[in-house]
């Protein structure tokens, strides 16, 4: 029978969330509410320094003067923040020493994610750092990278063990004040990576997050910090889900990248928290902030694949500081039933000959709204910057919408900047073009939603890739060959 | 005296000075309500983000003109276009000059609105029409409804094809100091009528002038308008030209913004198309130096099925010039079919010109085609290199490279007169004589 896109609009209607199961752990869970208390208790669970509890103060203070920010093409019910419980960890008291003393029902929610540790360990070579509810549980391959000087553990741990680094760069691209939520998630983050590779350094396998809300009423603030010293390079991966659940649940993460001279910094996200159900109850709001700062010579490449969440509000950004840096984004974001995402980038051209490439495509299917912002700044001093834009949108159905809202202000005549973006559906000749030459339309509509995100997939690193297949499979199963 | 406080405290004097017991009346008593409430807008507001008016509402304007101006013919001769027999409506100070205008009433009507909006043979047109497709959310907007009395009214009747186009000037002689103006423009257009228009506004003084007109067009079924927009003012001078298109079945409106002069224009086009099969084109060149800054603000709202909208805008920007383009194209779930496509390519000619583009769209139909495409760049160094090498001095080369790149739109105007003005105002502000003819 001939698979048509009226079928697979149903489909996508009806399919259901996959990894929307609760791991019953016994979790330590902070009564919810938020006071400079809170803050104190979290910073003193963490065993963190004094000058960490004084910058999480100063960063409460100013979050309670902030206004929650309105301007997005988003709608929701806003989270109210004294429901919200922000301290979460699973149930022990020490570090783990080997996989072997994780709980086994932990290790099982792994399992049924698809990244056995175990697995990932031993066949696919990449290290993982697994963060549940916020707080850091597993970390592989830990002494593999220490003996080239590489520090990849907890930001918990890196504020007690090297607090030099943290010091000096935490809040260095992202400042306290930024925002509302990057004020929020400075004053109550619980756990995250931390990640230092030293000068000259190519770090010899992708290092990866795997981040998961499990208790109920909980939020996830985590707080990312990598650092590339001169010369170096890695590739870092980042996952995410979350069970179902009817509330909403609030994810408001920070992620600083900072590449030194001649560095370069690939960060991949492969997002699917909780999306709510059909009719568009519960599921994660995904407000994140994400920036990057390029010194001369670097590089920055942001890869995202946006398949979960029922808001996402979220722009990787680069600052092209350094001459003749570079900054990349490349995202696929995927919007079902009552799913709301606005996303992109920033690119901020400071340096002489800076280059950046924006590469965006947005699906949306069902009742979703999907909309891409971004902001192209060319200041006076950028002689010879070059930017390429490129936005497309995939509708299924004519209950969606898909946005665009593209910035562009260029403030210097060397500058060259191309924009395009084009909305279209999957058309009936192409369709046709391919049923002529004998494909049928189940697998023509799955050669063109591939060959649509394709751009963005082949930049994610391989052993991320695949999960990213089977996660858009998950959003627009049947579509995908 | 801050100006919002003298528009609002002045209104009382205007009231004066018309009849107050009418329908309008009523209409530009809640408008002067919604300013008061509004006020000026400022860089916080989204659409007013890259342009600034603080410095052009700091003057202290008049705001209205005491006693008519006469002009001598003599004087203006250049400001009309050579060599084409036109209707015209010529305005000074803000008001009707019929010494220099060539009214029509033969079985349509060009006159003037302040005949429109008191005579009863024009009620039924007024009632109908008038602030029907303003934005009265808009504070400019109805700042200009509150104080609407003079401008230009043209209604063609049905199946009605204008032979001659109709030549709209505003002059502002200025002599008074500041001046503030707010003409407040109607055009209409019946079914199957055709029309074209040429509007223009012209300051004659270095005075401050500061001009915020609306005008609202209808298209009736299978109307057909082309409607050009010569900005070529004096740098003194300030534009804020609200115009609002209603556009029914079949029809076809073309608006082509010229934009040399100016000290700061801000056009804000908006097309509303309430019926299916719609054809709506925007064209625009700008062309600006010094500290000039040209802010083109585009809406498309496609409603219906089958309907199709073009946007194609250049700009070239000199010395310390600014240029907004922003962009937007809303296609709702019934607009099926919809074909948009937005272009806008701009080149930086010096280093502290800028750009700031902002293509939108804004699409809730899956059916439908809606592209955009916005560039910045220089002159192709290469095309340049090619045309010195062959004896064409720099300057001349860059002009025609200028041309080349301009003349996607140039094209689209049909009267060949007007098109050779564009071509002279273009070589003039170049500062070359071109040995050709577009």
């Amino acid at each position: 029978m001939a698979y048509t896109e009226e079928e697979l609009k149903k489909e996508l209607e009806t399919q259901e969330y996959e990894y929307g199961f609760v791991t019953e752990i016994d979790a330590d869970t902070f009564s919810k509410g938020l006071s400079e208390d809170v803050v104190r208790a979290i910073s003193k669970r963490k065993e963190e320094p004094n000058w960490m509890t004084e910058w999480r103060l100063e960063a409460y203070r100013s979050w309670k003067k902030m206004k929650e920010p309105e301007w997005s093409n988003v709608k929701y019910i806003k989270p109210d923040f004294q429901e919200i419980s922000y301290y979460s960890a699973p149930k022990s008291k020490d570090k783990y020493e080997s996989l072997d003393e994780v709980d086994p029902e932990l290790l099982k929610t792994f399992e049924k994610l698809g990244i056995s540790v175990n697995e990932q360990k031993k066949l696919a070579g990449v290290a993982v750092d697994i963060v549940v509810d916020s707080v850091s549980v597993a970390t592989t391959f830990r002494e593999t990278l220490s003996k080239k000087g590489i520090i990849f553990c907890s930001i918990s741990e890196a504020i007690r063990e090297y607090p030099d680094l943290v010091k000096k760069y935490i809040g260095s691209v992202i400042p306290r004040k930024d925002n509302f939520y990057s004020a929020l998630n400075s004053a109550v983050f619980s756990d995250g990576s931390f990640c230092y590779i030293p000068k000259g350094v190519r770090c010899p396998m992708e290092l990866s997050t795997y981040f998961r809300i499990n208790q109920a009423g909980t939020g996830q603030f985590e707080r990312t910090l990598v650092i590339a010293d001169e010369g170096s390079y890695v590739s870092y991966l980042e996952g995410c889900t979350a069970p179902s659940r009817d509330e909403n649940q609030l994810h408001a993460a920070v992620v600083e990248l900072i590449a030194l001279d001649n560095a370069e910094i690939k960060y991949s996200t492969v997002q699917n928290w909780y999306p709510g159900n059909k009719n568009g109850k519960g599921g994660v709001y995904n407000f994140v902030t994400k920036r990057g700062i390029c010194h001369t010579n670097s590089k920055i490449s942001w890869t995202q694949v946006e398949t979960g969440s029922a808001v996402t509000w979220k722009y990787p950004s680069c600052i092209l500081k350094g001459d003749n840096s570079i900054g990349e984004f490349y995202s696929i974001a995927v919007t079902n039933n009552y799913q709301q995402a606005d996303t992109g980038t920033k690119m901020i051209h400071i340096g002489k000959n800076t280059k950046s490439t924006i590469i965006s495509k947005g699906i949306s299917a069902g009742k979703s709204q999907n909309s891409y912002r971004g902001l192209v700044q060319v200041n006076p001093r950028a002689e010879n910057a070059r930017n390429f834009s490129q936005c497309d949108s995939l509708l299924m159905g004519n209950k969606c919408g898909a946005h665009t809202f593209p910035y562009i202000e260029v403030k210097n005549n060397t500058a060259m900047v191309e924009h395009e973006a084009s909305t279209s559906k999957i058309g009936e000749d192409q369709i046709f073009y391919c049923n002529q030459r004998g494909i049928d339309t189940e697998k023509a509509i799955a050669l063109i939603v591939n060959g649509f995100s394709k751009e963005v997939l082949n930049n994610l690193p391989m052993e991320f890739a695949v999960e990213a297949q089977k996660l858009l499979e998950i959003s627009l199963e049947g579509s995908v060959g | 005296m801050q100006l919002t406080e003298k528009l609002i405290s002045s209104f009382l004097a205007f009231e004066l000075d018309i009849d107050i017991h009418s329908d309008i009346h009523n209409i530009r008593t809640n408008a002067i309500k919604k300013f008061e409430e509004l006020g000026f807008p400022n860089k916080k507001l989204e659409n007013w983000k890259y342009t600034s008016l603080n410095r052009i509402i700091k003057e202290d304007y008049t705001v209205f003109s005491k006693k008519k101006n006469v002009i001598d013919f003599k004087k203006v001769k250049d400001y009309f276009i050579d060599n084409i027999e036109t209707h015209k409506l010529i305005f000074v100070d803000g008001f009707f000059d019929p010494f220099l205008s060539q009214t029509s009433h033969d079985g349509l009507d060009i006159c003037i609105m302040s005949a429109a909006l008191s005579k009863p043979k024009y009620a039924k047109i007024i009632e109908k029409y008038f602030n029907k497709s303003a934005n009265l959310e808009d504070s400019l907007t109805c700042l200009n409804t509150a104080f609407s009395k003079e401008g230009a009214y043209v209604h063609i009747p049905k199946n009605t094809v204008l032979e001659k186009p109709i030549e709209i000037i505003h002059f502002a002689t200025g002599n008074e100091a500041a001046l503030m103006l707010q003409p407040r423009n109607l055009v209409v257009v019946e079914q199957g009528a055709e029309v074209e228009i040429i509007e223009s506004h012209q300051s004659l003084t270095v005075n401050p002038i500061f001009t915020n007109s609306v005008t609202e067009i209808f298209a009736e079924k299978n109307a057909n308008i082309d409607y050009y927009k010569i900005q070529n003012d004096v740098v003194t001078s300030s534009l804020v030209d609200n115009t609002y298109i209603s556009q029914k079945r079949n029809s076809d409106v073309k608006v082509h913004t010229f934009s040399f002069g100016g000290k700061l224009t801000r056009n804000n086009l908006n097309f509303f198309q309430k019926d299916s099969s719609i054809n709506s084109t925007m064209n625009g060149v700008t062309i600006i130096d010094y500290d000039q800054l040209v802010d083109h603000h585009t809406l498309v709202h496609h409603a219906n099925p089958n309907c199709e909208s073009h946007q194609d805008y250049k700009g070239i920007y000199s010395g310390k010039s600014t240029g907004v383009f922003n962009g937007k194209i809303i296609v709702d779930k019934i607009a099926q079919k919809t074909n948009a496509f937005q272009q806008n390519n701009n080149i930086l000619l010096d280093n502290k010109s800028t750009i700031n583009s902002k293509p939108q769209l804004e699409i809730f139909a899956d059916d439908v085609k809606c592209s955009h495409g916005c560039t910045i760049g220089q002159l192709d160094q290469d095309a340049l290199f090619y045309l010195r090498a062959r004896g064409i001095p720099k300057k001349e080369a860059k002009a025609l490279l200028t041309y080349a790149f301009a003349n996607n739109v140039l094209e689209s105007v049909k009267i060949p007169e007007l098109k050779i003005r564009v071509k002279n105002i273009i070589a003039k502000k170049l500062g070359v004589s071109l040995g050709f003819d577009l």
